[in-house]
């Protein structure tokens, strides 16, 4: 018997999971590579198996589906046609003239390289959040509603005690049922769409009625929470106070001398050189001395008028020690950028079999634009099918994936209509302060970046990178890419990073030398 | 009405066993990243920025942000978010770039 053409499938959320079933039942050979311990990606994230849960569903979403991949991708391992690869970090993915070969880190330390040779790659690398910043956004107590989600998930770790859930998106109303049924007190949802913008797109949304009942659903769960939904209102600004003392009344920030540069008006003031982890904490090392720390104590939050501007006079501050936002998502697209895919607008362009414009890379799910875990599915079905085919030496029948190709263009639809009801509100950009931080990692100021588009004349991100750091630290410009084109007035361009994540010099030096090293494979 | 993440879910981790923070034992348990055990203990911030010393902790939560970094056994610039307990571990708060303590 000739040996299975093989796939290497990149990521193993809900696209990747639908794409290696589809391709190990069609007659491929898969190696799935993840970089978490068990499959699922973030949608499905699973609790770490140490931690034994028992009722892992009762976070979860459409646990019948997942349950569904998880047995189909059990039976292709047990047959062997599909090897799953778990902390495989892969960092890049490279051409050559006989096919490709996946270069991964072993984690979580990431150190030890892993190359994977393939004949086809399948690129299912997920989305990130987006987070706009505001002042005291760089406060501890302030996270991501999808970190919020996935620190619940995975290791069923919660922050604090009270909760507010704000930005923008769907991803809000699973995060705040998600908290409030875990014990957290959720003071309040804070979106900044209204629920007119709802109604103006009845069309497009009423076409998918299993969406509106699931949002309905956690509009029901949120009620009995007692959760409070303030639609059309955004938070303006994340106050600090001093971990264990109470916060100042009447004052929008921590007391005491600074000495250090405040950061926002009010917010996270330093009364020593701070020494995070120990404050508050009963203990011996953290009582004498008083090292302390500034956490979140509270929000400001305020109305937006019909046109999405702060209202003024609306102001309202809520008391709480975590605050989860977002504002959307983005796509992952480093290795498809590294390969030489084409983009479209953030995303990694496909056409309807799911194929990139590069010869044996396909794309699936959130990484060729946002939409979903239903539409990833979806997606990732059809490009399983389709390099099963093509890898077999013939042109695929669409016909084989009709309803999943029906699914798909109802759900791009549907997810086209929700980007234009769920924004940000309007002139966010002019809301964030000189002083606050932007590129969290190199500690750019909103200020800086304004000076180099102001009076430096940078025009894109690339050139206000270079005149400020913003972007160039550890994330590089992942988390405030976007918060940069939005204050420097210019589009968000995809920034092409030559490696998907930091690489040990070792390990490139070693691929100089050794260019076709195969770790494990 | 009031529960916890663990009872929602039903776990059942097996015994905590003791990692230290900067010399001072804490509990963990299976399963727990550096970010849960830190949390569960209470602390939310357990770094300083390289630049202004501000604190940070757990933001993104699924390793791309790179804000939650520690030194765990000695080894500077870990994310907290990713990296598994083992009993015995040694979490050390992390000051700028981790290399200069």
């Amino acid at each position: 018997m000739t040996e299975r053409p093989h796939l290497a499938v990149i990521g193993a959320g809900p696209a990747g999971l639908a794409a290696t079933v589809a391709a190990a039942a069609h007659g491929l050979r898969v190696t799935l590579l993840d970089s978490a311990a068990q499959a699922g990606g973030q949608f499905y994230r699973q609790p770490a198996d140490g931690l034994r849960a028992r009722r892992p569903q009762a976070l979860h979403h459409q646990w019948r589906t997942w349950e569904r991949l998880r047995d189909a991708l059990d039976a292709h391992v047990k047959a062997g046609h599909v090897r799953h690869l778990t902390d495989h970090h892969v960092w890049c993915v490279e051409r050559g003239a006989d096919g490709f070969t996946v270069h991964a880190l072993l984690g979580p330390e990431q150190e030890e390289p892993v190359s994977v040779p393939a004949d086809a790659v399948l690129l299912a690398t997920g989305g990130y959040e987006k987070v706009l910043p505001f002042p005291g956004w760089t406060l501890p107590g302030v996270l991501t509603a999808g970190g919020a989600q996935a620190m619940l998930k995975g290791t069923l770790a919660v922050s604090g005690r009270t909760a507010v859930v704000a930005g923008t998106g769907p991803l809000l109303l699973p995060v705040a049922a998600g908290l409030a049924a875990a014990g957290v007190k959720v003071a309040a949802l804070v979106e900044s769409a209204g629920p007119r913008a709802f109604l103006r797109r009845t069309g497009a949304l009423a076409a998918q009625p299993g969406k509106l009942a699931e949002g309905a659903g956690y509009a029901a769960r949120l009620a009995r929470h007692r959760v409070r939904l303030l639609g059309r209102h955004t938070v303006v600004e994340a106050h600090g106070a001093e971990r264990g003392g109470s916060e100042p009344q009447g004052r929008s920030g921590g007391e005491g001398p600074s000495t250090r540069r405040p950061e926002g008006p009010g917010t996270a003031r330093l009364s020593t050189p701070a020494v995070p982890g120990t404050a508050g904490l009963s203990t011996p090392a953290a009582a004498p001395g008083r090292r302390t720390t500034h956490m979140l104590a509270a929000v400001t939050v305020a109305a937006l008028d019909a046109e999405r501007r702060v209202r003024p006079g609306t102001q309202r501050r809520i008391p709480c020690d975590t605050l989860a936002v977002g504002h959307g998502m983005l796509a992952h697209t480093d290795l498809a950028e590294s390969l030489g895919c084409r983009l479209e607008g953030t995303g990694v362009r496909v056409d309807d079999e799911q194929r990139t414009d590069v010869p044996g890379v396909w794309a699936a799910g959130e990484t060729t634009g946002i939409g979903g875990a239903a539409l990833a599915l979806a997606e990732g079905h059809i490009a399983g099918r389709s390099v099963a085919a093509r890898l077999h030496g013939h042109a695929p029948d669409p016909r084989t994936w009709a309803a999943a190709a029906k699914t798909r263009t109802r759900l791009r639809a549907f997810s086209a209509a929700l980007d234009a009801v769920y924004a940000p509100p309007a002139h966010w950009a002019e809301q964030i302060t000189d002083d606050t931080v932007v590129c969290r990692c190199e500690e750019v100021t909103a200020g800086a970046v304004r000076e180099a588009v102001g009076e430096l004349g940078a025009g894109d991100l690339r050139t206000v990178k270079l005149l400020t750091r913003a972007g160039m630290g550890w994330c590089q410009g992942r988390v405030c890419a976007p918060a940069v084109a939005g204050l420097a007035g210019c589009e968000l361009t995809p920034s092409r990073r030559p490696f998907a994540r930091p690489v040990p010099l070792g390990v490139l030096a070693h691929q100089h030398t050794h260019p076709t090293g195969r770790g494990s494979s | 009405m009031t529960t916890t993440p663990h009872e929602l879910a039903g776990a059942r981790p097996g015994p905590a066993f003791t990692v230290t923070l900067d010399g001072r034992e804490i509990e963990a348990l299976p399963g727990q990243t550096v970010a849960a055990a830190l949390w569960a203990a209470g602390v939310t911030a357990w770094r300083t920025t390289r630049g202004e010393g501000r604190p940070r902790g757990i933001f993104c939560g699924i390793g791309v942000c790179f804000d939650c970094l520690v030194t765990v056994n000695d080894r500077p610039n870990q994310r907290a978010c990713l990296v598994p307990l083992r009993p015995g571990d040694a979490i050390r708060t992390q000051e700028g770039a981790g290399h200069d303590d």
